[in-house]
């Protein structure tokens, strides 16, 4: 499903972000991507959503070279991709309901599958009672929780978490791993870069390690090692 | 597109108006300052050539010719001299009727001065041709043509009110044009920071949008939308301030200054808006529409 060979990223002030790595996963699969500030683990996300070109090295995603993908399908290609960060990245003039169906209203979905698909998604993210509230009246791990709502009403075949936790206290960042989690058992590849030691030693995934922008570990059902 | 997609696309657009209000509100004045001027300007030449135009067909070309010239043979010239494209009418005027008139203009306080003339035409050999011409800037060629023709012995032309009002009117285009340029640019300048900051506003949104997936006309349609409708709104608020003051204008003119009525002859309203008010619009909408594709594509790398 994702195949990286050589990938190497640099910067054009010559900082080597990514400095070759090949690398390869499934589809269904659950991985955590971990290491310090600096090791390119962000790059890598960035990559994957084609925000940024690698200077060299193939990258296919369902089979699809995305070096040689024409920039007209890139948004085509991204809708395939549900993705979810630190800051939730939440529409902050939008209601929960808007924020989610914002997600559809942009792959130009038609409303009344919109008003079916937004609850349902909300339902599985456990905030169908709140689809009116502002962004500024939930919690963090409720504004995660609508960001997960809002990247994953598309059905995306892989799901991009960039420190999903990293604002969130350790129980709700619990609660939201349990939901990434049921994503995954639902057939969607989850990618989770994440800093959070407790949650990959619980969680038992696939752990690939990055130090100066190189993988320096690949073990399954690994725990977090620093 | 589907319908709903378009209608969400407009929604967003107005409300980017509304968020920036401000910039919104400064560019639809300069934009409707930018029309009404160009209203104006086009008022102005509008009628302008429309009394050049009156003027210029009432300036008539007299061509004498030589004596002894038969008739039938001034005919045959103002036949073959109806063939040039310049030329509007041509009317001959015999012998006699260029005495009547003489008589009528210099003997009108004493008629029976000119009784001694009664069976001897002094002007017997005065026929001659008037010709009006569709535009006077041709008139020089029309002359040399004439001149060249055997029988014409002299041609009388008096174009120096129509050269005068000719070359003014050219001015006033020239003016009119270099004016509603700058206008124009003033106009392009403040749509496009209005759109620029509809987009640094909204610059989060866009992140999200392209990070989902959104293609880039979803991303700039609203801010099209902007743009169209700053300049719509900004186009028909002058157009129709316009209309109402050239209404009341020429009814003011038509009943202060009655007697001038001859020579200021107003284009009717409906005439000069049925131009006016298609080519305001498409201003206003090609301006906005300008304004705003250009700024979308400067600021917005989708």
């Amino acid at each position: 499903m994702i195949v990286l060979e050589n990938i190497v990223k640099s910067y054009p002030n010559g900082v080597g972000a990514i400095n070759g790595i090949s690398l390869h996963i499934e589809r269904g699969e659950f991985v955590f991507i971990v290491g310090d500030s600096g090791s390119g683990k962000s790059t890598l996300i960035k990559l994957l959503l084609k925000e940024l070109e690698p200077t060299e090295g193939v990258l296919r995603v369902n089979g699809m070279n995305l070096s040689r993908m024409k920039k007209q399908n890139i948004p085509k290609y991204r809708r395939k991709i549900g993705c979810v960060f630190q800051d939730f990245r939440l529409l902050k003039d939008r209601n929960v309901y808007e924020n989610v169906a914002f997600a559809q209203r942009v792959i130009v979905t038609p409303t009344r599958e919109i008003k079916k698909n937004v609850p349902a998604m909300l339902s599985l993210v456990g905030l169908a009672e709140k689809y009116k509230c502002y962004p500024r009246q939930l919690s963090g791990g409720e504004q995660q929780r609508v960001a997960l709502a809002r990247a994953l009403v598309n059905s995306p075949d892989i799901l991009l978490a960039d420190e999903p936790t990293g604002n969130l206290d350790p129980k709700i960042s619990r609660e939201i791993m349990k939901l990434l989690e049921e994503i995954n058992a639902r057939g969607t590849t989850v990618l989770v870069v994440t800093h959070d030691q407790d949650i990959v030693n619980t969680l038992k995934k696939r752990v690939i390690r990055m130090q100066k922008g190189l993988i320096v570990g690949d073990e399954r059902e690994s725990g977090y090692i620093g | 597109m589907r319908l709903s997609t378009i209608g969400y696309c407009l929604q967003q657009g107005f409300k980017n108006i509304w968020r920036n209000k401000l910039f919104s509100l400064a560019s639809m004045a300069t934009m409707a300052a930018c029309i009404f001027m160009f209203g104006i300007f086009f008022c102005v030449v509008q009628n302008f050539q429309h009394l050049v135009k009156e003027v210029e067909e009432g300036v008539a070309i007299t061509v004498f010719f030589e004596e002894g010239t038969e008739e039938d043979t001034m005919i045959q010239v103002a036949k073959d001299l109806q063939t040039r494209t310049e030329v509007r009418e041509i009317v001959f005027v015999d012998a006699d009727e260029t005495w009547k008139s003489y008589q009528k203009i210099y003997f009108k306080d004493a008629p029976e001065l000119a009784e001694g003339f009664a069976n001897d035409n002094p002007l017997a050999n005065h026929a001659h041709l008037e010709i009006y011409m569709k535009d006077v800037s041709l008139q020089q060629d029309l002359v040399d043509y004439i001149l060249s023709i055997d029988q014409v012995k002299k041609v009388n032309r008096s174009d120096t009110v129509a050269e005068m009002l000719t070359g003014f009117n050219r001015l006033v285009s020239y003016v009119s044009v270099l004016i509603i340029a700058l206008l124009l640019a003033v106009s392009v300048f403040l749509i496009s920071n209005t759109v620029a900051i509809g987009i640094s506003v909204r610059k989060e949104e866009i992140a999200i949008m392209r990070l989902i997936g959104a293609k880039n006309s979803f991303i700039k349609a609203p801010f099209l939308t902007e743009g169209i409708t700053i300049g719509v709104i900004g186009a028909a608020i002058p157009l129709l301030v316009l209309y109402y003051l050239y209404n009341r204008i020429i009814l003011y003119m038509a009943l202060e200054f009655n007697m001038l009525s001859s020579v200021l002859n107003f284009l009717p309203v409906n005439e000069l808006f049925h131009i006016l008010m298609p080519i305001g619009m498409a201003l206003g909408v090609g301006i906005g529409l300008f304004g705003s594709v250009f700024t979308v594509q400067r600021h917005l790398k989708v």
